[in-house]
């Protein structure tokens, strides 16, 4: 069987699967936060196998602006985990309660 | 035509590998490591993406993600002089529900994929080059104002990011 | 026109008395009396020279679907006689309300109310509608409430007040109802259309029957019947006339409205405002008397059972005012009688001649009380005749026509009623009217020998003197009519308004002072005879006497009567029960349906979900994604698997 576009998809939600597990599971910070980008990686595989299979570009456009958005995103993220640490001096969500009043 | 798909396993299997050292490592629980095999990740990512014929993109997911935003991470890692994490009670109950809850997405997804119908026509003969792309974002018209917009976005997200680093933000 | 003048000139006196000249309190007196005395000479005109067919001007005030009701007016010869009455008898009180209440500290606000009282009281004589007439037999409600209570600094004036506007509620909504169905039977309120709709109709209630069936779910055996739904529609509208008019049951409030200043008791409680049921009664009488009806029998014997029960409740009262609200009650009682006994026309001769007298009565009494420094017991009063000539001389007359001694007026119109009685071959009423006769004969009389003759029992009365001439001319005044009123022939003007069995030919005073004697001597006969007996039995045991002879002689039943046969107590148990199992039903609604259910049921369950989502919120934001992905996972699931794979 050739490789088609089921088994880039498959790929890419078993890679979406592993990133949600690490932002459910984990407890650090930044190990949540590279999970994210996993997830975020994931969906743009599957966009680049929709844009090869479907014959034309603009699926990988859009990846190409979501690695731009993620970079300004992984930027401003990691400042505010900065400033939290700095606060709070813990990457450990389990010190990071204050959205419970 | 065997070559391509045994490429395709390889690095199918490697970003799988990779991607669950990120997650969940059996050996060291550093920060530090997770974000090394995420650079892995990333790369084995960049190979599947050659095989897709989208080279400008698996250039710069080398170039952005594991050069750029890596190397954020790693600074940010050392930045904050994280410990090695302490063994915390593990919540039993939580890993158990979390992972039902993430088995149960990737059947749903699993199951919808292979239950679609995907068969291909011709063989496809897009090229995903720097000057194919660079011809779709700039001659047909349609992502020329997103693009300008996604300029300014990154101008924002650069002073926003200098507003949180200052040291007395209240 | 002139009508129109005669009904807003009071009302424009209230009016500028309560707005503008409220500090003059000269000249809202002035204003007040000059009003009704331009009325008066207004009415005489109408009196004199407007012809006897009844006129009627109208224009529409409102109009509601199929209701149309007129602001209108309806002269004849009732109207015109009740006008003058009021006007008449309303001056006389006028004037001495002047001397009378001279120095109070409201004289303004006593005339102003006076001046409303006047303007609602024509109002109702005048009107041409049931409705209107209900507009302002309310009015009159509300300036009676505000003449009884005008010393409301005292409890019991107020109460009294209260007393009064409560009872006439209790009529008043019965009033209403028969008004309501008096409209959904016949379509109008007119009184001349109505009188022309109901002219030789078989069954006027006919078109009633229908749905009211249907309402109450008639059966084979069992469905309403038109002449049921006439007689209450009778008995409804008469319940207007039984709170406006004090009848037994809902006498009490006259009484006690006594509390009132002795002018308002004299105009409202004992000349006009009670008279408005019975004039209310003869302006309907075609209503009661629509064949099939059974309305009028009530009526006749709630009058004979007021005018019994009011007479003794008399014979033991030492207030000289209560003494004469009670003697009220039982004239009021006569009237509504004799309307009963199909009789309107004596029943409004009563009204016009009682009016007089007792007006009279009341302000001899006021003069009396006056002299005696507010005092009003009469065990404390004795031997005013020699110091109030006047006073005595105009209420001894008074006392001469309502006790019915020829040939002073009350004889001719008690005796047009007993007459009335016999000739409707209602024997036991005629005895029972009889019996009133002499029952009040005997306590006028009790009261006269008590407070007038014997030796002054207290000092008060020792130094009494007689009043100021404000108060003494209006006696005076009023003394005329009272020994001329009865033989001029006021019960023939009657009659052209109001046919009646009981003919009143008018043949000169002469012929018409003997009149009562060549038609019927029986009822004249037995009337005197009453009178002589009261008479004779009052002077043997109050002659000089120093207390009261009688709850010796009679024991309990005297005091049975001084307290009013319990009445009071009665309605005030019956209130407190009533209102008693009221609140504790509200209670009990209130602290299980409302407070525990509806309240606590409310604020708990919403605490109960409060409570289940507070479990969500830990603040944990693993927690947060976990319930994300977990979320996303059913909805998608729930999309997903219920279509099968596109195979």
């Amino acid at each position: 069987m050739n490789v088609g576009l089921e088994h880039y998809l498959t790929v890419s939600a078993m890679l979406f699967c592993l990133g949600l597990l690490g932002v459910i599971l984990r407890r650090n910070v930044l190990v949540i936060y590279m999970s994210l980008e996993l997830m975020l990686n994931a969906a743009n595989l599957a966009l680049v196998a929709f844009s090869r299979f479907n014959d034309n570009l603009t699926g990988q456009t859009m990846v190409f602006f979501i690695i731009t958005v993620a970079a300004a995103e992984v930027a401003v993220g990691l400042a505010l985990i900065v400033a939290l640490y700095r606060k709070r001096q813990s990457a450990h969500v389990e010190d990071l309660t204050s959205l419970k009043l | 035509m065997i070559l391509p798909d045994a490429l395709f396993y390889l690095f199918a299997f490697l970003t799988l590998l990779f991607g669950a050292l990120v997650v969940a490592n059996p050996f060291s629980r550093n920060p530090v490591t997770s974000a090394m095999f995420l650079v892995l990740t990333i790369c084995a990512m960049a190979g599947l993406f050659v095989l897709l014929n989208a080279f400008f993109l698996a250039a710069v997911q080398i170039l952005v993600y594991a050069g750029a935003v890596m190397v954020l991470f790693l600074f940010v890692i050392m930045l904050l002089d994280l410990k090695e994490e302490q063994r915390r009670k593990i919540n039993l109950f939580g890993i158990v529900t979390g992972s039902g809850a993430v088995l149960g997405l990737g059947f749903l997804l699993t199951r919808t994929i292979w239950g679609g119908d995907f068969s291909q026509t011709a063989t496809p003969k897009v090229i995903g080059d720097t000057k194919a792309l660079g011809l779709e974002l700039f001659t047909k018209g349609q992502f020329l104002l997103p693009f300008e917009i996604v300029s300014v976005l990154l101008l924002v997200a650069m002073v926003g990011v200098i507003l949180l680093s200052k040291k007395e933000l209240k | 026109m002139s009508a129109l003048l005669v009904l807003l000139l009071p009302l424009l006196a209230a009016a500028g008395i309560a707005l503008v000249w409220k500090k003059d309190e000269e000249f809202s007196a002035q204003l007040s009396i000059g009003a009704i005395a331009l009325g008066f000479v207004l009415s005489l005109g109408l009196f004199a020279f407007t012809p006897a067919k009844p006129q009627e001007f109208a224009f529409n005030w409102l109009a509601v679907g199929d209701l149309k009701i007129s602001f209108g007016f309806l002269l004849d010869p009732l109207s015109k006689l009740m006008l003058l009455v009021v006007t008449g008898v309303g001056l006389m009180i006028h004037i001495y309300s002047r001397g009378y209440l001279h120095g109070d500290r409201s004289f303004s606000r006593y005339f102003a109310s006076l001046s409303l009282f006047t303007f609602s009281m024509l109002g109702i004589v005048l009107a041409n509608n049931l409705f209107m007439m209900f507009v302002f037999w309310e009015l009159v409600g509300v300036s009676s409430y505000l003449l009884i209570g005008f010393w409301f600094e005292k409890h019991s004036a107020a109460d009294a007040a209260k007393k009064a506007f409560l009872t006439n509620r209790v009529g008043d909504f019965g009033f209403i109802l028969g008004i309501l169905l008096t409209w959904l039977a016949l379509g109008s309120l007119n009184f001349t259309e109505l009188a022309s709709a109901l002219d030789g109709k078989a069954l006027p209630f006919a078109s009633l029957v229908e749905p009211l069936n249907r309402l109450v779910g008639s059966t084979n055996w069992w469905t309403v019947h038109p002449n049921v739904l006439a007689t209450l529609v009778g008995l409804l509208l008469f319940m207007g006339a039984m709170g406006k008019s004090a009848q037994f049951p809902l006498h009490v409030w006259l009484p006690d409205a006594m509390e009132g200043p002795t002018p308002v008791s004299a105009l409202i409680h004992a000349a006009t405002m009670v008279a408005a049921g019975v004039f209310m009664l003869c302006r309907i009488f075609f209503l009661l008397e629509i064949p099939g009806s059974h309305a009028l029998e009530f009526i006749a014997w709630t009058g004979g059972v007021t005018a019994l029960l009011a007479a003794l409740m008399a014979l033991q009262q030492n207030d000289i005012k209560r003494i004469l609200a009670y003697s009220t009650l039982s004239q009021l009682g006569y009237m509504v009688m004799a309307v009963g006994l199909h009789a309107p026309g004596p029943a409004m001769f009563h009204l016009t001649t009682h009016a007089a007298f007792k007006a009279l009565l009341f302000l001899g009494a006021g003069s009396v009380i006056l002299a005696c420094h507010h005092e009003q017991n009469i065990w404390k009063m004795g031997g005013l005749h020699d110091a109030m000539p006047r006073t005595w001389w105009t209420f001894r007359w008074g006392t001469l026509a309502l006790c019915g001694v020829w040939p002073f007026a009350g004889f001719f119109s008690k005796d047009a009623i007993l007459a009335s009685a016999l000739e409707h071959k209602n024997i036991p009423l005629f005895v029972l009217g009889v019996f009133v006769a002499g029952l009040t004969t005997f306590y006028m009389s009790r009261l006269v020998l008590v407070a007038f003759c014997g030796n002054a029992r207290s000092e008060a009365a020792s130094h009494a003197h007689e009043s100021p001439g404000v108060m003494t001319w209006p006696l005076v005044a009023l003394a005329l009519p009272t020994l001329l009123a009865g033989a001029i022939g006021i019960d023939a003007f009657i009659a052209k308004a109001l046919p009646s069995e009981h003919p009143s030919p008018n043949e000169g005073l002469l012929n018409n002072l003997f009149a009562p004697f060549n038609h019927n001597i029986l009822a004249a006969g037995f009337g005197l005879l009453a009178v002589v007996a009261g008479w004779q039995l009052a002077r043997t045991l109050y002659t000089n006497a120093m207390s009261d002879p009688l709850p010796e002689k009679i024991g309990v039943f005297a005091k049975m009567a001084r307290d009013r046969f319990y009445f009071d107590e009665l309605y005030a148990w019956l209130i407190r029960v009533t209102q008693e199992t009221l609140a504790r039903l509200a209670d009990w609604v209130d602290r299980w349906i409302i407070a525990g259910f509806v309240v606590r049921g409310t604020h708990g369950t919403t605490e109960l979900v409060g409570r289940v989502l507070r479990l969500v919120q830990t603040g944990s934001l693993q927690t947060y994604a976990f319930l994300f992905a977990a979320g996303v996972v059913l909805v998608l699931a729930w999309q997903l698997l219920g279509t099968s794979p596109t195979h």
